[in-house]
Protein backbone atom coordinates (compact mmCIF):
# COMPACT_ATOMS: atom_id res chain seq x y z
CA UNK A 1 0.00 0.00 0.00
CA UNK A 2 0.98 3.77 -1.11
CA UNK A 3 0.88 6.61 1.97
CA UNK A 4 -0.78 8.86 -1.25
CA UNK A 5 -2.92 6.38 -2.40
CA UNK A 6 -5.81 8.22 -3.73
CA UNK A 7 -3.03 10.43 -5.58
CA UNK A 8 -0.51 7.54 -6.30
CA UNK A 9 -3.32 5.41 -8.47
CA UNK A 10 -3.24 8.45 -10.98
CA UNK A 11 -0.96 8.77 -13.73
CA UNK A 12 0.28 11.53 -15.33
CA UNK A 13 -1.20 11.14 -18.33
CA UNK A 14 -4.86 11.75 -17.00
CA UNK A 15 -3.46 15.56 -15.81
CA UNK A 16 -5.93 17.97 -17.71
CA UNK A 17 -4.22 19.90 -20.78
CA UNK A 18 -3.06 23.37 -19.76
CA UNK A 19 -5.58 25.41 -21.08
CA UNK A 20 -4.51 28.85 -22.13
CA UNK A 21 -7.72 30.82 -23.07
CA UNK A 22 -8.31 32.48 -19.82
CA UNK A 23 -11.80 30.33 -19.56
CA UNK A 24 -12.77 28.00 -16.79
CA UNK A 25 -12.49 24.75 -17.29
CA UNK A 26 -16.61 24.23 -17.38
CA UNK A 27 -15.54 21.08 -20.20
CA UNK A 28 -14.24 18.88 -17.76
CA UNK A 29 -16.24 16.40 -17.28
CA UNK A 30 -15.63 15.01 -13.34
CA UNK A 31 -13.63 17.91 -11.71
CA UNK A 32 -12.70 16.73 -8.18
CA UNK A 33 -13.57 20.14 -6.93
CA UNK A 34 -16.10 22.48 -8.55
CA UNK A 35 -16.95 26.06 -7.70
CA UNK A 36 -19.97 27.84 -9.67
CA UNK A 37 -21.18 31.67 -8.94
CA UNK A 38 -19.72 31.76 -5.37
CA UNK A 39 -19.82 34.98 -4.08
CA UNK A 40 -18.68 36.61 -0.04
CA UNK A 41 -18.51 39.46 1.15
CA UNK A 42 -16.94 41.07 4.04
CA UNK A 43 -19.08 43.61 5.02
CA UNK A 44 -19.17 46.13 2.47
CA UNK A 45 -16.24 44.35 0.97
CA UNK A 46 -16.85 42.09 -1.98
CA UNK A 47 -13.98 39.72 -1.49
CA UNK A 48 -15.00 36.50 -4.07
CA UNK A 49 -17.04 37.75 -6.75
CA UNK A 50 -18.62 34.97 -8.90
CA UNK A 51 -15.66 32.84 -8.78
CA UNK A 52 -16.15 29.54 -11.22
CA UNK A 53 -13.31 27.15 -10.66
CA UNK A 54 -12.74 24.06 -12.02
CA UNK A 55 -9.90 21.37 -10.30
CA UNK A 56 -9.20 18.40 -11.83
CA UNK A 57 -8.48 15.07 -10.21
CA UNK A 58 -4.25 14.79 -10.45
CA UNK A 59 -4.09 18.88 -11.37
CA UNK A 60 -2.14 21.40 -9.38
CA UNK A 61 -3.56 24.70 -9.32
CA UNK A 62 -1.69 27.52 -8.03
CA UNK A 63 -3.21 30.30 -7.28
CA UNK A 64 -1.58 33.80 -7.49
CA UNK A 65 -2.75 37.43 -6.96
CA UNK A 66 -2.13 40.60 -5.22
CA UNK A 67 -2.62 40.83 -1.15
CA UNK A 68 -6.40 41.58 -0.16
CA UNK A 69 -7.34 40.20 -4.40
CA UNK A 70 -9.10 36.82 -1.94
CA UNK A 71 -7.30 34.15 -2.66
CA UNK A 72 -6.76 32.68 0.91
CA UNK A 73 -10.37 33.62 1.19
CA UNK A 74 -10.85 30.97 -1.73
CA UNK A 75 -8.71 28.68 -0.57
CA UNK A 76 -10.32 28.46 2.69
CA UNK A 77 -14.16 28.21 1.50
CA UNK A 78 -13.84 25.10 -0.32
CA UNK A 79 -12.96 23.91 2.97
CA UNK A 80 -15.91 25.75 4.26
CA UNK A 81 -13.44 27.54 6.90
CA UNK A 82 -14.72 30.69 5.53
CA UNK A 83 -18.63 30.62 4.49
CA UNK A 84 -20.09 32.17 1.27
CA UNK A 85 -22.79 33.61 0.49
CA UNK A 86 -24.27 32.46 -2.76
CA UNK A 87 -22.85 30.00 -5.06
CA UNK A 88 -21.85 26.35 -4.60
CA UNK A 89 -18.89 24.26 -4.30
CA UNK A 90 -18.84 20.63 -4.69
CA UNK A 91 -16.40 18.00 -4.23
CA UNK A 92 -16.34 14.76 -6.54
CA UNK A 93 -19.69 16.26 -7.16
CA UNK A 94 -21.38 16.25 -3.57
CA UNK A 95 -21.99 19.79 -2.77
CA UNK A 96 -20.51 21.46 0.32
CA UNK A 97 -22.40 20.08 3.86
CA UNK A 98 -23.37 23.48 5.94
CA UNK A 99 -22.55 21.79 9.01
CA UNK A 100 -22.73 18.80 11.22
CA UNK A 101 -21.19 15.30 10.61
CA UNK A 102 -21.38 15.36 6.70
CA UNK A 103 -19.37 18.76 6.84
CA UNK A 104 -16.72 17.22 9.25
CA UNK A 105 -16.26 14.21 6.81
CA UNK A 106 -15.83 16.44 3.54
CA UNK A 107 -13.16 18.03 5.76
CA UNK A 108 -11.89 14.73 6.61
CA UNK A 109 -11.20 14.57 2.54
CA UNK A 110 -9.80 18.02 2.11
CA UNK A 111 -5.87 18.65 3.54
CA UNK A 112 -5.39 22.10 5.02
CA UNK A 113 -2.17 23.32 5.29
CA UNK A 114 -1.76 26.96 7.03
CA UNK A 115 0.41 30.00 6.44
CA UNK A 116 1.07 29.64 10.00
CA UNK A 117 1.34 25.69 11.05
CA UNK A 118 -1.41 25.76 13.47
CA UNK A 119 0.21 22.26 14.65
CA UNK A 120 -1.59 21.08 18.08
CA UNK A 121 1.06 23.27 20.29
CA UNK A 122 -0.14 20.49 23.73
CA UNK A 123 0.93 17.53 21.37
CA UNK A 124 3.69 15.77 20.15
CA UNK A 125 4.39 15.44 16.41
CA UNK A 126 3.70 11.84 16.34
CA UNK A 127 0.24 12.72 18.08
CA UNK A 128 -0.24 16.02 15.77
CA UNK A 129 -0.25 13.22 12.91
CA UNK A 130 -1.84 10.71 14.40
CA UNK A 131 -5.28 12.58 15.84
CA UNK A 132 -6.74 12.87 12.76
CA UNK A 133 -6.60 8.72 11.78
CA UNK A 134 -7.33 7.27 15.60
CA UNK A 135 -10.42 9.62 15.96
CA UNK A 136 -11.45 9.96 12.71
CA UNK A 137 -10.78 7.63 10.37
CA UNK A 138 -11.01 5.16 13.36
CA UNK A 139 -7.38 3.83 12.38
CA UNK A 140 -5.79 1.30 14.97
CA UNK A 141 -3.79 3.66 17.50
CA UNK A 142 -0.42 1.55 16.73
CA UNK A 143 -1.18 0.87 12.69
CA UNK A 144 -1.69 5.33 12.81
CA UNK A 145 1.10 5.71 14.35
CA UNK A 146 3.31 3.65 11.99
CA UNK A 147 1.80 4.87 9.32
CA UNK A 148 2.71 8.04 10.76
CA UNK A 149 6.28 7.65 10.99
CA UNK A 150 6.43 7.05 7.56
CA UNK A 151 4.74 10.38 6.72
CA UNK A 152 7.02 12.01 8.89
CA UNK A 153 9.82 10.38 7.53
CA UNK A 154 8.86 11.40 3.88
CA UNK A 155 8.90 15.07 4.68
CA UNK A 156 12.45 14.30 6.56
CA UNK A 157 11.00 14.87 10.13
CA UNK A 158 10.92 11.28 11.29
CA UNK A 159 13.26 12.50 14.09
CA UNK A 160 11.35 15.14 15.72
CA UNK A 161 8.43 12.59 16.44
CA UNK A 162 8.53 12.88 20.41
CA UNK A 163 9.43 16.25 20.34
CA UNK A 164 6.84 19.63 20.83
CA UNK A 165 5.53 21.61 17.54
CA UNK A 166 7.32 24.92 19.98
CA UNK A 167 11.01 22.81 19.59
CA UNK A 168 10.77 22.75 15.97
CA UNK A 169 12.06 25.48 13.27
CA UNK A 170 9.08 26.88 11.39
CA UNK A 171 10.47 24.80 8.02
CA UNK A 172 10.02 21.23 10.31
CA UNK A 173 6.66 22.53 11.52
CA UNK A 174 5.29 23.01 8.49
CA UNK A 175 6.39 19.93 7.30
CA UNK A 176 4.80 18.11 10.22
CA UNK A 177 1.14 19.69 9.05
CA UNK A 178 1.89 18.65 5.29
CA UNK A 179 2.21 15.29 7.34
CA UNK A 180 -0.75 15.97 9.33
CA UNK A 181 -2.96 16.18 6.31
CA UNK A 182 -1.64 13.26 4.25
CA UNK A 183 -2.07 11.26 7.15
CA UNK A 184 -5.86 11.98 6.57
CA UNK A 185 -5.67 10.53 3.05
CA UNK A 186 -7.21 13.54 1.58
CA UNK A 187 -8.44 13.48 -1.98
CA UNK A 188 -7.38 17.32 -2.46
CA UNK A 189 -4.65 19.03 -0.39
CA UNK A 190 -5.13 23.01 -0.08
CA UNK A 191 -2.42 25.03 0.71
CA UNK A 192 -3.10 28.37 2.20
CA UNK A 193 0.31 30.65 1.68
CA UNK A 194 2.55 27.40 3.00
CA UNK A 195 5.91 29.20 2.78
CA UNK A 196 4.67 32.51 3.90
CA UNK A 197 5.55 32.56 7.54
CA UNK A 198 8.96 31.10 7.12
CA UNK A 199 12.58 32.26 7.23
CA UNK A 200 14.06 32.35 3.60
CA UNK A 201 15.74 29.30 4.68
CA UNK A 202 13.39 27.49 5.32
CA UNK A 203 11.26 27.94 2.44
CA UNK A 204 12.94 25.59 -0.07
CA UNK A 205 12.15 22.33 2.29
CA UNK A 206 8.77 23.03 2.34
CA UNK A 207 8.69 23.86 -1.39
CA UNK A 208 10.70 20.54 -1.95
CA UNK A 209 7.89 18.44 -0.36
CA UNK A 210 5.08 20.46 -2.23
CA UNK A 211 6.86 19.44 -5.56
CA UNK A 212 7.28 15.86 -4.88
CA UNK A 213 3.55 15.46 -4.02
CA UNK A 214 2.32 17.12 -6.91
CA UNK A 215 4.64 14.95 -9.57
CA UNK A 216 3.09 11.88 -7.40
CA UNK A 217 -0.35 13.01 -8.20
CA UNK A 218 -1.97 15.01 -5.10
CA UNK A 219 -4.78 17.04 -6.54
CA UNK A 220 -3.32 20.73 -4.58
CA UNK A 221 -4.87 23.95 -4.65
CA UNK A 222 -1.63 26.50 -3.71
CA UNK A 223 -2.06 29.76 -2.65
CA UNK A 224 1.35 31.07 -2.88
CA UNK A 225 4.00 34.22 -3.44
CA UNK A 226 6.55 31.87 -4.75
CA UNK A 227 6.89 32.13 -8.53
CA UNK A 228 9.25 29.66 -9.09
CA UNK A 229 7.28 26.93 -6.94
CA UNK A 230 4.29 27.62 -9.86
CA UNK A 231 5.83 27.99 -12.61
CA UNK A 232 7.76 24.48 -12.05
CA UNK A 233 5.14 22.03 -10.22
CA UNK A 234 1.66 23.88 -11.33
CA UNK A 235 0.05 22.36 -14.20
CA UNK A 236 -2.65 25.73 -14.47
CA UNK A 237 -1.74 28.86 -12.31
CA UNK A 238 -5.37 30.92 -12.15
CA UNK A 239 -4.39 35.13 -11.35
CA UNK A 240 -6.67 36.78 -9.16
CA UNK A 241 -7.55 40.27 -8.51
CA UNK A 242 -10.25 42.22 -6.35
CA UNK A 243 -12.03 39.06 -5.73
CA UNK A 244 -12.00 38.07 -9.14
CA UNK A 245 -10.25 35.04 -11.82
CA UNK A 246 -8.53 37.79 -13.97
CA UNK A 247 -7.28 35.08 -16.19
CA UNK A 248 -6.05 31.75 -15.81
CA UNK A 249 -3.09 29.30 -18.12
CA UNK A 250 -0.43 27.22 -17.73
CA UNK A 251 2.40 28.34 -15.86
CA UNK A 252 4.43 28.79 -19.50
CA UNK A 253 2.17 30.60 -21.09
CA UNK A 254 1.10 32.87 -17.73
CA UNK A 255 4.21 33.68 -17.13
CA UNK A 256 5.76 34.39 -20.96
CA UNK A 257 2.84 36.02 -21.72
CA UNK A 258 -0.02 37.53 -19.41
CA UNK A 259 -2.87 38.81 -21.94
CA UNK A 260 -4.37 41.07 -18.97
CA UNK A 261 -2.99 44.31 -17.71
CA UNK A 262 -3.61 43.48 -14.26
CA UNK A 263 -1.42 40.27 -14.34
CA UNK A 264 1.41 42.03 -16.34
CA UNK A 265 1.35 44.83 -13.95
CA UNK A 266 1.54 42.13 -10.72
CA UNK A 267 4.37 40.15 -12.94
CA UNK A 268 6.33 43.04 -13.74
CA UNK A 269 6.29 44.05 -9.74
CA UNK A 270 6.97 40.29 -8.47
CA UNK A 271 9.15 38.97 -11.26
CA UNK A 272 11.20 42.38 -11.01
CA UNK A 273 14.43 41.24 -9.41
CA UNK B 1 -4.18 29.71 71.74
CA UNK B 2 -5.80 28.07 74.59
CA UNK B 3 -9.35 28.66 73.42
CA UNK B 4 -8.01 26.67 70.00
CA UNK B 5 -6.54 23.82 71.88
CA UNK B 6 -9.50 23.42 74.41
CA UNK B 7 -11.86 23.48 71.63
CA UNK B 8 -9.52 21.83 69.14
CA UNK B 9 -12.35 18.53 68.13
CA UNK B 10 -15.10 21.60 67.79
CA UNK B 11 -12.82 23.22 65.51
CA UNK B 12 -11.45 19.91 63.60
CA UNK B 13 -15.40 19.06 63.08
CA UNK B 14 -15.84 22.35 61.21
CA UNK B 15 -13.25 22.24 59.29
CA UNK B 16 -14.03 18.65 57.93
CA UNK B 17 -17.54 19.72 57.28
CA UNK B 18 -16.20 22.70 55.40
CA UNK B 19 -14.03 20.23 53.44
CA UNK B 20 -17.44 18.57 52.74
CA UNK B 21 -19.73 21.42 51.78
CA UNK B 22 -16.50 22.34 49.18
CA UNK B 23 -15.88 19.02 47.89
CA UNK B 24 -19.72 18.03 46.49
CA UNK B 25 -19.59 21.82 45.44
CA UNK B 26 -16.54 21.27 43.32
CA UNK B 27 -17.81 17.91 42.22
CA UNK B 28 -21.29 20.07 40.91
CA UNK B 29 -19.45 23.16 39.63
CA UNK B 30 -16.37 22.05 37.83
CA UNK B 31 -18.42 19.62 35.35
CA UNK B 32 -21.59 22.08 35.20
CA UNK B 33 -19.20 24.86 34.86
CA UNK B 34 -16.94 23.02 31.70
CA UNK B 35 -20.87 22.32 30.10
CA UNK B 36 -21.65 25.68 30.21
CA UNK B 37 -18.28 27.03 28.78
CA UNK B 38 -18.46 24.63 25.90
CA UNK B 39 -22.44 25.45 25.53
CA UNK B 40 -21.54 29.17 25.25
CA UNK B 41 -18.58 28.56 22.33
CA UNK B 42 -20.79 25.62 20.33
CA UNK B 43 -22.46 26.32 17.33
CA UNK B 44 -25.57 25.95 18.43
CA UNK B 45 -27.17 29.16 18.91
CA UNK B 46 -29.84 28.28 21.21
CA UNK B 47 -27.45 27.06 23.72
CA UNK B 48 -25.17 29.96 23.28
CA UNK B 49 -28.05 32.20 24.88
CA UNK B 50 -29.30 29.58 27.49
CA UNK B 51 -25.77 29.15 29.04
CA UNK B 52 -25.37 33.12 28.63
CA UNK B 53 -28.64 33.37 30.21
CA UNK B 54 -27.87 31.14 32.86
CA UNK B 55 -24.39 32.66 33.81
CA UNK B 56 -25.39 35.95 33.83
CA UNK B 57 -27.86 35.25 35.92
CA UNK B 58 -26.14 33.25 38.50
CA UNK B 59 -23.00 35.80 38.08
CA UNK B 60 -25.03 39.05 38.57
CA UNK B 61 -26.81 37.36 41.73
CA UNK B 62 -25.79 37.71 45.06
CA UNK B 63 -24.61 34.23 46.74
CA UNK B 64 -26.94 34.44 49.52
CA UNK B 65 -29.99 35.02 47.20
CA UNK B 66 -29.10 31.92 45.45
CA UNK B 67 -29.03 30.15 48.61
CA UNK B 68 -32.42 31.76 49.70
CA UNK B 69 -34.01 30.42 46.66
CA UNK B 70 -32.68 26.82 46.98
CA UNK B 71 -33.95 26.63 50.41
CA UNK B 72 -37.27 28.63 50.63
CA UNK B 73 -37.84 29.12 46.84
CA UNK B 74 -37.55 24.85 45.65
CA UNK B 75 -39.50 23.51 48.68
CA UNK B 76 -42.60 26.25 47.74
CA UNK B 77 -42.55 24.23 44.29
CA UNK B 78 -42.53 21.23 45.83
CA UNK B 79 -38.45 20.00 46.14
CA UNK B 80 -37.80 19.14 49.52
CA UNK B 81 -34.12 18.41 50.34
CA UNK B 82 -31.84 19.00 53.39
CA UNK B 83 -30.19 22.54 54.09
CA UNK B 84 -26.49 20.99 53.31
CA UNK B 85 -27.63 19.68 49.77
CA UNK B 86 -29.43 22.91 49.42
CA UNK B 87 -26.57 25.34 50.15
CA UNK B 88 -23.89 23.05 48.50
CA UNK B 89 -26.10 22.56 45.17
CA UNK B 90 -26.67 26.25 45.46
CA UNK B 91 -22.76 26.87 45.77
CA UNK B 92 -22.01 24.68 42.93
CA UNK B 93 -24.35 26.36 40.99
CA UNK B 94 -23.28 29.33 41.74
CA UNK B 95 -19.24 28.32 41.65
CA UNK B 96 -20.22 27.04 37.97
CA UNK B 97 -20.77 30.18 36.43
CA UNK B 98 -17.91 31.21 37.67
CA UNK B 99 -15.61 28.32 36.78
CA UNK B 100 -17.48 29.00 33.33
CA UNK B 101 -15.84 32.31 32.61
CA UNK B 102 -13.00 31.26 33.55
CA UNK B 103 -12.43 28.48 31.41
CA UNK B 104 -13.83 30.72 28.55
CA UNK B 105 -11.30 33.15 28.91
CA UNK B 106 -8.85 30.29 28.54
CA UNK B 107 -10.75 29.40 25.38
CA UNK B 108 -10.81 32.56 24.05
CA UNK B 109 -6.62 32.66 24.85
CA UNK B 110 -5.82 29.59 22.35
CA UNK B 111 -5.27 31.07 18.90
CA UNK B 112 -8.00 30.65 16.36
CA UNK B 113 -5.82 28.55 14.21
CA UNK B 114 -6.06 25.71 16.68
CA UNK B 115 -9.33 25.62 16.14
CA UNK B 116 -9.33 25.58 12.37
CA UNK B 117 -6.78 23.16 12.27
CA UNK B 118 -8.93 20.59 14.29
CA UNK B 119 -11.96 21.50 11.94
CA UNK B 120 -9.83 20.68 8.91
CA UNK B 121 -8.64 17.01 9.90
CA UNK B 122 -12.31 16.47 10.23
CA UNK B 123 -13.17 16.65 13.65
CA UNK B 124 -16.10 17.95 14.75
CA UNK B 125 -17.34 20.23 17.43
CA UNK B 126 -17.07 18.21 20.62
CA UNK B 127 -14.17 16.01 20.12
CA UNK B 128 -12.26 19.79 18.49
CA UNK B 129 -13.05 21.27 22.14
CA UNK B 130 -12.51 17.98 23.76
CA UNK B 131 -9.09 17.06 22.06
CA UNK B 132 -7.91 20.37 20.79
CA UNK B 133 -9.33 23.22 22.60
CA UNK B 134 -10.19 22.38 26.23
CA UNK B 135 -6.49 20.98 26.82
CA UNK B 136 -5.15 24.02 25.74
CA UNK B 137 -7.71 26.52 27.27
CA UNK B 138 -7.41 24.88 30.81
CA UNK B 139 -3.83 25.66 30.66
CA UNK B 140 -4.23 29.27 30.23
CA UNK B 141 -7.33 29.04 32.49
CA UNK B 142 -5.83 27.91 35.93
CA UNK B 143 -5.21 31.42 37.16
CA UNK B 144 -9.16 32.24 37.06
CA UNK B 145 -10.04 29.05 37.98
CA UNK B 146 -7.50 29.00 40.81
CA UNK B 147 -9.64 31.92 42.03
CA UNK B 148 -13.13 30.74 41.43
CA UNK B 149 -12.23 27.63 42.84
CA UNK B 150 -10.64 29.52 46.48
CA UNK B 151 -14.10 32.37 46.78
CA UNK B 152 -15.93 28.90 46.40
CA UNK B 153 -13.91 27.77 49.43
CA UNK B 154 -14.19 30.93 51.51
CA UNK B 155 -18.44 31.59 50.20
CA UNK B 156 -18.37 27.93 52.12
CA UNK B 157 -19.31 29.89 55.13
CA UNK B 158 -22.29 31.56 53.64
CA UNK B 159 -23.71 28.04 53.35
CA UNK B 160 -22.33 27.45 56.52
CA UNK B 161 -24.11 30.24 58.21
CA UNK B 162 -27.45 29.25 55.93
CA UNK B 163 -28.95 26.85 58.35
CA UNK B 164 -26.16 23.57 57.11
CA UNK B 165 -23.80 24.55 60.56
CA UNK B 166 -21.39 23.09 62.17
CA UNK B 167 -18.85 24.16 59.13
CA UNK B 168 -15.94 26.19 60.53
CA UNK B 169 -17.29 29.21 60.42
CA UNK B 170 -20.41 27.93 62.55
CA UNK B 171 -17.95 26.87 65.22
CA UNK B 172 -16.48 30.86 66.28
CA UNK B 173 -20.25 31.38 66.35
CA UNK B 174 -20.47 28.31 68.73
CA UNK B 175 -17.86 29.26 71.00
CA UNK B 176 -18.80 33.15 71.25
CA UNK B 177 -22.54 33.22 71.43
CA UNK B 178 -23.24 29.99 72.69
CA UNK B 179 -20.37 29.72 75.05
CA UNK B 180 -19.38 33.44 76.11
CA UNK B 181 -15.55 33.14 74.44
CA UNK B 182 -13.63 35.42 73.84
CA UNK B 183 -14.28 36.46 69.73
CA UNK B 184 -11.18 37.26 68.74
CA UNK B 185 -8.79 34.13 69.72
CA UNK B 186 -11.60 31.77 68.29
CA UNK B 187 -11.40 33.99 65.04
CA UNK B 188 -7.52 33.63 64.60
CA UNK B 189 -8.71 30.03 64.86
CA UNK B 190 -11.11 29.92 62.13
CA UNK B 191 -8.68 32.17 59.81
CA UNK B 192 -6.04 29.92 60.29
CA UNK B 193 -8.65 26.75 59.18
CA UNK B 194 -9.19 28.51 56.14
CA UNK B 195 -5.90 29.34 55.49
CA UNK B 196 -5.00 25.85 55.91
CA UNK B 197 -7.43 24.84 52.95
CA UNK B 198 -6.81 27.85 50.87
CA UNK B 199 -3.11 27.91 50.56
CA UNK B 200 -2.53 24.97 50.02
CA UNK B 201 -4.85 24.48 47.02
CA UNK B 202 -3.43 27.65 45.66
CA UNK B 203 -0.01 26.18 46.05
CA UNK B 204 -1.28 23.11 44.28
CA UNK B 205 -2.97 25.23 41.58
CA UNK B 206 0.24 26.84 40.57
CA UNK B 207 2.51 24.03 40.68
CA UNK B 208 0.58 22.70 38.40
CA UNK B 209 0.39 25.82 36.15
CA UNK B 210 4.12 25.56 35.71
CA UNK B 211 4.08 21.60 35.10
CA UNK B 212 1.53 22.51 32.35
CA UNK B 213 2.89 25.31 30.69
CA UNK B 214 2.46 24.97 27.14
CA UNK B 215 5.48 25.69 24.88
CA UNK B 216 4.51 28.25 21.74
Amino acid sequence: MTLFSKGAERTVDTFPAPRGDGETATEQAAALIQLRGVNKHFGPLHVLKDIDLDVAEGEVVVVIGPSGSGKSTLCRAINRLETVDSGTIELGGVPLAVEGKSLASHRADVGMVFQSFNLFAHMTVLENVTLGPIRVRKVPPAKARAQAMELLERVGVGQQAPKLPAQLSGGQQQRVAIARSLAMQPRVLLFDEPTSALDPEMVNEVLDVMTDLAQEGMTMVVVTHEMGFARKAADRVVFMADGAIVEQASPAEFFDNPRTSRAQDFLSKVLSH
Amino acid sequence: MDVILDNFDLFWQGWLRTIQICFFALLGAVPLGILLAAARVSPVPSLRTLAGGWVTVLMSCPLTVVLFFMAFGLPEIGIKGSYFWFGTIGLALYSASFVCEALRSGINAVPTGQAEAARSIGLSFMPSLGLVILPQALRSSLPPLTNAIIYLIKNSAIVGAFGVGHDLFAVADTLTAARGLAALPVLAGVIAGYLLLVLPIGRLLSLIETKVAILR
